[in-house]
């Protein structure tokens, strides 16, 4: 087979020329670089769970939108940001404080969700709205999404770039911090605020599995890789813009696979390709690990991230 | 309401009750909401798996119930549970959309699965139900002393020479068979509510153990019903109504002890 063969095989006919491939690469893209930065935070704190329920407290008040009438990116932003104000506010500080604040906000939230997919469903016969809501599609986003999730995704940006080191600072020890005079529930609100905006916006772009799963998998295996927090977030950005544009080159190229050829959904493919190579790097970094265990002695430094030392550079 | 195939809601209904009333219990003291609303989500992508090679539901459920619920396990072994979690919860998400875009004969029955169809639930659900209902209270009688101690202090459990890493798997795999019987009947999304709402709400009332048990089962078992009648009448969604009672259980619990604790500084002053 000749090169020239070969490329048309991986990239098939009409991948470039599409509307739909370009505005889903557009629009992925820019959601993996902006989940990726803000998900290194998530996964420092322990946020996953939060920032998951945020993903679905938003397909709530997407499908909130449907049935009123208005536009479902309202829906998604008032839904996240009221959901991360009341986990705040009924959150106490310790981590299984968190847990249950955001148990209890996300089981109201699938409780209305229920309501709403069941009045979409009786007044308009749109079940399949209701599975795009949970599923998304990426070949069907409009390319007018492009903007306001540009936008709104630096606002996240902007946000988490302000908060950064009494971030870092209050990650390390909400009590240091504390008494140090650093405001930690406004640091922690803050960042709730950064994470519902992002997540609001690539839930509705990209579904809430693509959503949490371009949010945690870059971070996790980041942060497995890197002990700097800032290197962390270019690194999951750039993984997530990769993986992303893999899956939907995959998915374009699926639709002559079997079994059923009309193509794999690309929340499978771009899921998949996380979590092996999340699993690759727990276990190469376990190996790693009881390696300089035994060099520790000899003076070799684990990996893992540290932010205390972090913080100094 | 109460008559014919109604019956068999009610009693469906209530087994589920107790038992999200007693494993939400351990949930809400473990921290582990997350993994509690993971597994049920999990096991959905087992029914559409199921659908899909045309086998009993129950078994795709149980399979990826179980299969998540081990797969957490082993990967959490070095801490950061809550990314593990996240990351199997999205996998088995992705899996379950591969096998509905394989299904050319998707239908609204894995729908039903999400959101649940406790008014059809039907006679021969019954007794499956009250059998996985038994063998999940007789696991969590049976790790009772040992699960309390390794959920409210790990440390102490630790020392005791407790195998707190395999009581957090036995924990898992009990929700995992919890949920295998109640998904058919309160849906994937809906179970995590009532396993978290009515346990917290118990849990903010009174500290012991036992009785906070007896309290999370009781206001489960009232949560549903009251569900069930409000949705048989206005036919409403249960899963809605589920969601905001057992939200409402916690808010109360939360106003109670507040109430309480106002009294008891009021009462000091005075």
């Amino acid at each position: 087979m000749n090169p020239t063969t070969m490329l048309d095989h991986i990239f098939q006919p009409g991948f470039f020329t599409s509307e739909e491939v370009r505005t889903a690469l557009l629009v992925g893209g820019v959601v993996a670089i902006i989940s990726g930065i803000v998900g290194v935070f998530t996964v420092l704190r322990g946020q996953s769970f939060a920032g998951h329920s945020l993903a679905d407290i938003g397909t709530t008040g997407g499908s909130g939108a449907f049935l009123v009438n208005v536009s479902p990116l309202f829906g998604f932003l008032v839904f996240t940001l009221a959901g991360a104000g009341v986990m705040e506010l009924i959150g106490i500080r310790r981590a299984r404080g968190r847990d249950l604040a955001t148990g209890i906000v996300l089981g109201v939230s699938l409780g209305v969700s229920a309501l709403f997919l069941y009045l979409d469903t009786t007044f308009d016969n749109t079940s399949g709205a209701a599975m795009t809501v949970l599923f998304g599609s990426i070949f069907t986003i409009s390319p007018s999404t492009l903007w306001p999730v540009a936008i709104f995704g630096a606002v996240s940006l902007v946000l988490t770039a302000l908060l950064y080191r009494p971030l870092l600072l209050t990650g390390v020890s909400a009590d240091i911090a504390a008494s140090r005079g650093a405001p930690v529930r406004l640091v922690g609100l803050g960042f709730l605020a950064a994470l519902a905006i992002a997540v609001g916006l690539s839930a509705i772009a990209i579904g809430s599995i693509l959503s949490t799963a371009l949010l945690i998998g870059p971070a996790a295996t980041a942060v497995r890789l890197t002990r700097r927090p800032g290197v962390a977030m270019l690194l999951a950005g750039a993984l997530g813009l990769v993986f992303v544009w893999l899956g939907v080159l995959l998915s374009y190229d699926s639709y002559d696979w079997p079994p059923a050829h009309h193509g794999w959904p690309v929340s499978f493919l771009v899921v998949g390709l996380f979590f092996v190579t999340f699993v690759v790097v727990e276990i190469g970094s376990a190996s790693g690990r009881s390696r300089s265990r035994r060099g520790a002695r000899a003076g070799v430094r684990p990996v893992g991230v540290d932010p205390v030392e972090a913080m100094g550079n | 309401m109460f008559s014919g195939f109604m019956i068999d809601t009610w009693l469906a209904a209530s087994i589920v009750a107790v038992i999200a009333g007693v494993i939400g219990f351990f949930v809400v003291l473990r921290g582990s909401a997350f993994a509690a609303h993971a597994i049920p989500q999990g096991a959905f992508a087992g029914a559409a798996a199921a659908d899909l090679i045309g086998v009993n539901p129950l078994l795709g459920l149980g399979v990826f119930a179980a299969a998540s619920a081990l797969g957490i396990g082993w990967l959490s072994r070095r801490g950061r549970h809550d990314v593990v979690v996240a990351l199997m919860l999205v996998l088995l998400l992705g899996l379950g959309s591969l096998f509905v875009s394989w299904n050319t004969q998707y239908g609204p029955e894995l729908f039903a699965l999400l959101f649940g169809e406790v008014l059809g639930v039907n006679n021969s659900q019954l007794a499956p139900t009250l059998l996985l209902a038994v063998a999940s209270l007789l696991a969590v009688g049976a790790l009772f002393r040992p699960l309390l101690l390794a959920s409210a202090v790990p440390e102490v459990a630790a020392a005791r020479g407790l195998p707190v890493r395999g009581l957090e798997i036995g924990f898992l795999v009990v929700v995992a068979l919890a949920t295998t019987l109640t998904l058919p009947v309160v849906g994937a999304l809906l179970i995590f509510s009532l396993m978290i709402g009515p346990p917290a709400a118990a849990r903010s009332i009174t500290a012991r153990p036992v009785v906070a048990i007896a309290v999370s089962v009781a206001i489960s078992l009232l949560t549903l019903w009251i569900s069930i009648a409000v949705a048989y009448l206005w036919n409403l969604p249960v899963g809605f109504l589920v969601g905001t009672l057992s939200g409402l259980a916690y808010v109360t619990g939360r106003g109670v002890t507040w109430a309480r604790r106002r009294s008891v500084s009021g009462g000091a002053t005075s």
